[in-house]
């Protein structure tokens, strides 16, 4: 059959009955069958009802063998249709029955209503388009797919001036997965100062991406207090534990504040004197609030905050530039030199010659 | 054996259940669409698109009579949904795409400089909606907040015109001045990036927006010629190739954090220390990288940056005598 045939043949019944009780049945055309039977009933019908009912589901009840297969059949039907997300409802058909029912309530079933503007709906183009993570990028498509089905018409062209690539790390999956049921989680944490990683127990709250950089915030069952995870150092799977519900995360928290108290900005107050060498030090140059050009090279004036940092960017750029002031950085900057140099004669003297 | 032969791949099988409970309503908001569009749209082939409504057209209510198959009338190349048998909705998000999509739009909202926030503010309300009891995704995104280069360079990108920049290169620490043909600008690990042609190199760069010091549109059109081709950034900006010099460190407990912030090829523990090595544009940045990291930072490879570093330590000493 094909379908040239079938729209010639469209007013006829005669062929099409013929090609419905001819074709061989498929599974995806039983599950079809399946979803349009308990989206369509009220009542809730039982196996044997659906197997009565349903094509596809044909079998000899009396014989043994041939039930069990198809109780086999139907179990895989019905898991699978929860994995796509159908919402199958169980319930007893009647008070003489303790035969569990299946029913598909219609309002829990479809996408509701969604009217999306042009320009909304070029930002949902968009936004399911940024995924670089494969499960992420396909679930984010298959979505959009949704909204289509719904009416939404989506310009596939439409850009942005700015595109965010958003990566994930692989644990981004597991964790929103348990926060979102309020699951706790194990997993192994390893914090670059120590050697091995160490087993975590927490709550998780949420997920938050600051800067960046992802991070799971929530309630460390050991240390009894709340505490940030850097995704990029869990090692191996997140294994969720536990029943859902578990916990309730902390009401009007903003997980955000959490990661940023430790890195606020920084005021720079101090102001160094620099004096560096024509044509050298772009870098630094960039930083200054003032240059003048004097005997030995401009003097620069460097807005800072933390002295040993400052001495640290001046002792990468060598004899390029000299640390005036204030005395403390001068200071600060010979001892580090100081300290390299006696660095690197340790490392001369116990390198075996080659 | 047997059974993994007979049973078809349960993923393919509810790709596929999952696409079929979806052409239906596509097509219902749709009448009359030509059959490529809908393929077009719907992200399949034709052949497949005409296989889809060839298993639908046997599907429908319990009867299985002819008013209760799904039904649609052709005319021409043109395809319409008479009869629907109850499935005229799609199926609700899942967890997965909810997440996905609203996740997204979140963190679209959060991109200084794109132009059209509002909007995307309003799609991620509407989402949010339709979503339900999975709306409140457990994700929060904030993104830097310096938007004002950012919306700067956008704008001129968006006008189309080739633009000369006042460019800080970390690599050689130093500031150039170069005219390049905008391609794209992308946020990647939170930092914004202008991807460009440049002239003076005569090759595809990204330029990071913060170290942009200065730009000018100019009248001439951005052109960026047919070898210009966006980079793959899902994996970073900074790629290392082979031919890059190799540096070789031996690195401390509490200066270990640099394997986290620079890509690194390998990193070996060595009784409480680290050899670490990794792969540098320019071995001058590795010098005024390396030197002040840290108190337990030691370069041991290559010889030259050694020599050098303590070539330029000990004559920086002798400023201070």
């Amino acid at each position: 059959m094909n379908l040239a045939h079938a729209s010639a043949e469209i007013t006829h019944r005669g062929p099409r009955l013929l090609a419905f009780l001819l074709v061989s049945r498929t599974r995806t055309e039983r599950l079809v069958n399946l979803v349009i039977c308990l989206l369509s009933t009220r009542r809730f019908l039982t196996a044997a009802q659906i197997a009565a009912t349903v094509p596809g589901y044909e079998h000899d009840p009396e014989d043994p063998r041939d039930h069990e297969a198809f109780q086999r059949k139907f179990e895989r039907d019905k898991a699978e249709l929860r994995e796509l997300g159908v919402p199958l409802e169980i319930g007893t058909p009647n008070a003489f029955d303790n035969e569990p029912g299946y029913r598909i309530a219609r309002r829990e079933y479809a996408l509701p209503d969604i009217l999306l503007e042009p320009d909304e709906a070029a930002a949902v183009g968009i936004a399911a388009r940024l995924w670089q993570h494969a499960g992420l990028a396909a679930a984010a498509s298959s979505g959009l797919a949704k909204l289509r089905a719904a009416g939404v018409e989506v310009d596939p062209q439409a850009t942005l001036g700015v595109e965010p690539v958003v990566t994930v790390d692989p644990a981004f999956g597991p964790l929103t997965g348990a926060a979102r049921v309020r699951r706790a989680v194990t997993f192994a944490y390893r914090a670059p100062e120590n050697d091995e990683p160490v087993t975590r127990r927490l709550e998780p709250w949420g997920v938050v991406c600051w800067q960046g950089r992802w991070y799971v915030v929530g309630h460390d069952r050991d240390r009894r207090a709340t505490r940030c995870f850097r995704l990029s150092r869990i090692v191996g799977n997140v294994k969720a534990t536990g029943r859902a519900g578990a916990f309730t995360p902390p009401a009007g928290e903003d997980l955000i504040s959490h990661v940023a108290r430790w890195s606020g900005p920084v005021a720079h107050n101090g102001r160094a004197t620099v004096t560096v060498r024509p044509g050298r030090a772009a870098g630094l140059r960039r930083w200054a609030i003032d240059s003048v050009a004097g005997a030995d090279g401009d003097v620069l004036t460097v807005p800072y905050s933390d002295v040993e940092r400052l001495a640290a960017t001046l002792v990468g750029y060598g004899p390029d530039v000299r640390a005036d002031g204030p005395p403390e950085l001068r200071e600060a900057v010979i001892q580090q030199l100081k300290e390299v140099v006696a660095r690197y004669d340790r490392l001369s003297a116990t390198a075996v010659p080659t | 054996m047997t059974s993994a032969s007979r049973v078809p791949h349960p993923r393919a099988s509810a790709d596929r259940l999952g696409r079929l409970l979806n052409l239906v309503p596509y097509l219902l908001a749709r009448p009359g669409i030509p059959i490529a569009d809908a393929a077009a749209g719907l992200d399949v082939t034709e052949k497949q698109l005409r296989e889809d409504l060839e298993l639908l057209w046997v599907c429908g209510l319990p009867g299985y009579g002819p008013g209760d198959l799904i039904d649609m009338a052709f005319d021409g190349d043109r395809v319409t949904i008479t009869y629907d048998a109850g499935i005229d909705r799609p199926l609700r998000l899942t967890p997965d795409e909810a997440l996905a999509l609203v996740v997204a739009l979140r963190m679209l909202a959060e991109t200084p400089g794109t132009g059209t926030r509002d909007a995307i503010e309003r799609a991620l309300a509407k989402i949010e909606s339709a979503a339900g009891d999975l709306a409140g995704a457990p994700v929060a995104v904030r993104l830097p907040a310096d938007t004002e280069r950012l919306d700067a360079i956008r704008g001129a990108v968006e006008r189309g015109h080739a633009l000369h920049l006042t460019y800080y290169t970390a690599a050689r620490d130093e500031t150039t001045e170069r005219v390049v043909d905008p391609m794209r600008v992308l946020m990647v690990g939170g930092r914004g990036y202008l991807e460009a042609w440049c002239r003076r190199a005569e090759a595809t760069r990204m330029f990071r927006v913060d170290r942009i010091d200065a730009f000018t549109e100019l009248d001439e059109p951005a052109a960026p010629p047919a070898q210009a081709v966006p980079q793959d950034v899902s994996h970073g900006v900074f790629h290392p190739t082979p031919d890059l010099p190799l540096v070789t460190l031996r690195v401390g407990r509490s200066s270990r954090w640099i394997t986290e912030y620079y890509p690194v090829e390998q990193v070996r523990p060595d009784g409480d220390e680290w050899v670490v090595s990794m792969r540098v544009t320019d071995l001058g940045w590795a010098q005024r990288l390396l030197t002040g990291v840290g108190p337990d930072v030691t370069v041991v490879a290559p010889p030259e940056l050694v020599d050098r570093i303590r070539a330029r330590t000990n004559t920086a000493l002798d400023q201070y005598n």
